[in-house]
């Protein structure tokens, strides 16, 4: 709500901040490209990949406050679904049923229909778990997410559906208006590499994805998840009618995710169960809490920081240590940088909590609950704490 | 029917592990209702050291009996999970216990990540296999049927039974354990009746992680190896049975690790031939899931739990 606000007090001045983040934007591949190689022009792409898993999941948590741990399930259907339907994989299968015109169809086709199939994921997981409490409904999407990760792994007999743990291969990339993204495109005397494209393709997507979260969270439904989030029971009270509400929250989530899942798969090129395990579930999850649940532009900072930093992690440990062992130092590699990788995204993840539990860019509300500005808030809001605890009992 | 008794076997070996760590989360769950998400990486750590502990017996007092260094092992192994229990708890969760639900649930991840890094910088990514300290385990035939059962398997499951029958005498019958049922009731009341709430929160944790160690060590001995990968699916396995019996009660947690362990041994043992070999035993770790969702949909306090309120 808080940049609709800013944008009525000054109209110019919001233009103008929106036009030049829009240049930086543009150029902001140019820029990674040049200083930093082709590697971080693919992390940017990552970047925007996960900033749309990052959204998708904040409908569910950050919104409505359902906790979803099996949230990569969604992303893995989108990315199956694009792979089958783009790749050789089912060519031997299909012959001879007649349903040959399935395979290849356009993006205008796919990615809306990933949203949709997705979205129905997200309804058959949401319907019977509605009842359930917080922790119950996490570790139940949590199985849920397992499941899935486990079918892909296993459906390779006796109908080879998804090619099991070794996965799906040669996925056609995305073409647009008769262009494959996969070749380099000129365009006024320029030429366009494939990551570079996908990065405006992505920034494209997620640009919609964030008017859709937006325009969501000021709509009669965004302001219906927040008072479940708060109060499921005052808000039924309200007249809102929860288990749908909820499901929408589910379905939405999940289509954002069947998206982004889409993209990644055209992306890749290849996709196998491995891309989707908990961890990954897990990552996105800590995206939305670190950089500050329900509020658009933490989750996105949250998201962007979770992909560059452990990519500049990798970037500067393995050349610190080959020059320690250049300097005789230290003898031989001692230590995995992959590992120390990981060991520093954990602690990185155990202290900022700790230093800031609301997460690093919380919405006004969240900051104005932990952070009360005066004394008699603080006060205040401990009893009516208080007064809700004891009725619970 | 032998296969079937087989099947019993196996399932009631597995479920005595997954009953011990899954009283390690419910005892957490019941006085602080947090997941304690890190107590499978405590599991694995366990293991892991219990390992380095028997090669190190066994080198430097070679022909000890295998029971001695095991239990050798064990005695080392405990008091460094429970210091890293107890360190968890103070560094990742203390100071946290106000704050908004989700944070200390991403605490524990990040404290679950660093273990299994740490893991790995000590022992490195391959699987350590668990010293063949007693001899040839020849299996034992049961009832002169054609059902097998090993020393380490019998070993687990009375060890299991013994430590969890310790910690139910415990909790019912001495001081400590009236404080922690207090506390779990309600720690408010309980600090004003003179129970020192931080010290009862660490010693649940240090409490859980002992018995953690114990099932890690179990289940290196089990399938004579154990990586820094083990703790993971295990404690999800052991979280889900904690939840199954109905989180937060004692009981519970032992009756949904056992049945949890003969659901998977059963269902993957049969599985294969009810339907015709379309679906094999590979989808042995999708029972544990299924089951769960449908105990949960159907009965969501779990087996033993009690009617949860609707959070206000």
């Amino acid at each position: 709500m808080s940049s609709f606000d800013s944008m009525k007090q000054s109209r110019t001045g919001a233009l103008v901040g929106f036009a030049l983040m829009a240049v930086a934007l543009v150029l902001l591949p140019v820029l990674f490209g040049k200083g930093l190689g082709n590697t971080w022009v693919r992390n940017l792409d990552f970047a925007m990949l996960y900033i749309m898993l990052a959204l998708g999941l904040n409908i569910v948590v950050g919104y409505a406050g359902l906790l979803d741990l099996g949230y990569i399930a969604f992303y893995a259907v989108g990315a199956y679904l694009y792979a089958l339907l783009n790749s050789p994989h089912l060519v031997p299968l299909l012959q001879g049923t007649g349903l040959e015109w399935i395979l290849g169809p356009s993006i205008w086709i796919v990615i809306p229909l990933a949203a949709l199939v997705a979205g129905s994921f997200g309804v058959m997981l949401g319907s019977p778990t509605l009842k359930l409490r917080g922790d119950y409904l996490a570790i139940v999407t949590l199985g849920f997410g397992e499941i899935i990760r486990i079918f892909m792994n296993n459906l390779n007999h006796p109908v080879n559906l998804t090619n099991g743990p070794r996965g799906i291969t040669l996925i056609e990339p995305i073409t647009l208006f008769g262009h494959s993204l996969g070749k380099p495109l000129h365009l006024f005397g320029l030429e366009i590499p494939p990551l570079y494209q996908y990065y405006y393709l992505f920034l494209a997507l997620t640009m919609f994805i964030v008017f859709v979260s937006i325009r969501l969270q000021d709509s009669r439904i965004g302001r219906a998840w927040v008072a479940i989030r708060e109060d499921e029971i005052a808000a039924n009270a309200m007249g809102i009618n929860t288990r749908n509400v909820k499901l929408l929250a589910f379905a939405m989530g999940a289509s954002f995710g069947g998206v982004a899942g889409c993209l990644f798969s055209s992306l890749q090129g290849f996709i196998s169960p491995e891309s989707f395990g908990l961890m990954e579930s897990i990552i996105v999850l800590s995206m939305v809490v670190l950089g500050g649940m329900g509020h658009i532009p933490g989750v996105i900072l949250g998201a962007v920081i979770l992909v560059f930093v452990p990519e500049a992690l990798r970037d500067v440990i393995n050349p610190l240590q080959n020059a320690l062992i250049d300097r005789k130092i230290i003898s031989g590699k001692i230590i995995d940088p992959e590992v120390v990788r990981m060991l520093m995204f954990g602690l990185a993840l155990i202290f900022v909590m700790l230093l800031r539990p609301e997460g690093l860019w919380p919405s006004k509300r969240r900051r104005a609950e932990l952070h009360p500005k005066t004394d008699d808030i603080a006060r205040q809001e401990k009893d009516s704490v208080a007064d809700a605890e004891r009725n619970h009992d | 029917m032998e296969t079937f008794i087989q099947q019993i076997v196996n399932g009631l070996v597995m479920g005595s592990m997954y009953a011990l760590i899954a009283l390690g989360y419910t005892m957490v769950y019941g006085i602080l209702s947090l997941i304690n998400f890190a107590h499978g990486e405590v599991v694995m750590i366990g293991a892991m050291v219990t390992i380095t502990c028997i090669n190190l017996v066994s080198s430097i007092a070679p022909g000890l009996p295998g029971s001695l260094v095991f239990t050798a092992g064990l005695l080392m192994a405990i008091p460094i999970t429970m210091v890293l229990g107890f360190s968890i708890e103070r560094i990742a969760y203390r100071p946290l216990r106000k704050a908004p639900r989700l944070t200390p649930l991403i605490t524990a991840i990040g404290v679950s990540i660093t273990l299994q890094q740490v893991a790995m910088l000590i022992w490195g990514r391959s699987p350590r296999s668990f010293p063949a300290i007693f001899g040839e385990d020849a299996p034992h035939k049961l009832f002169n049927l054609d059902v097998s059962i090993t020393n380490i398997q019998i070993t687990i499951i009375v060890l299991a039974i013994l430590l969890m029958a310790g910690l139910l005498i415990m909790v019912e019958k001495t001081k400590l354990g009236r404080a922690m049922r207090a506390t779990s009731q309600n720690p408010e009341v309980a600090g004003l009746m003179g129970v020192n709430i931080n010290t009862i929160i660490s010693m649940t944790f240090v409490l859980g992680s002992a018995l953690g160690a114990v099932a890690g060590a179990l289940y290196a001995a089990n399938y004579s190896r154990a990586d820094a990968y083990i703790g993971f699916m295990i404690g999800l396995k052991a979280f889900t049975a904690a939840v199954l019996g109905g989180i937060g009660n004692l009981a519970g947690a032992v009756l949904g690790g056992i049945a949890l362990g003969l659901i998977e041994s059963v269902g993957a043992g049969y599985i294969g031939p009810l339907t015709n070999g379309f679906l094999g035993s590979h989808y042995q770790d999708i029972f544990a899931f299924a089951v769960l969702i449908l105990v949960l949909v159907f009965r969501p306090s779990g087996l033993l739990g009690e009617r949860v309120a609707e959070r206000a």
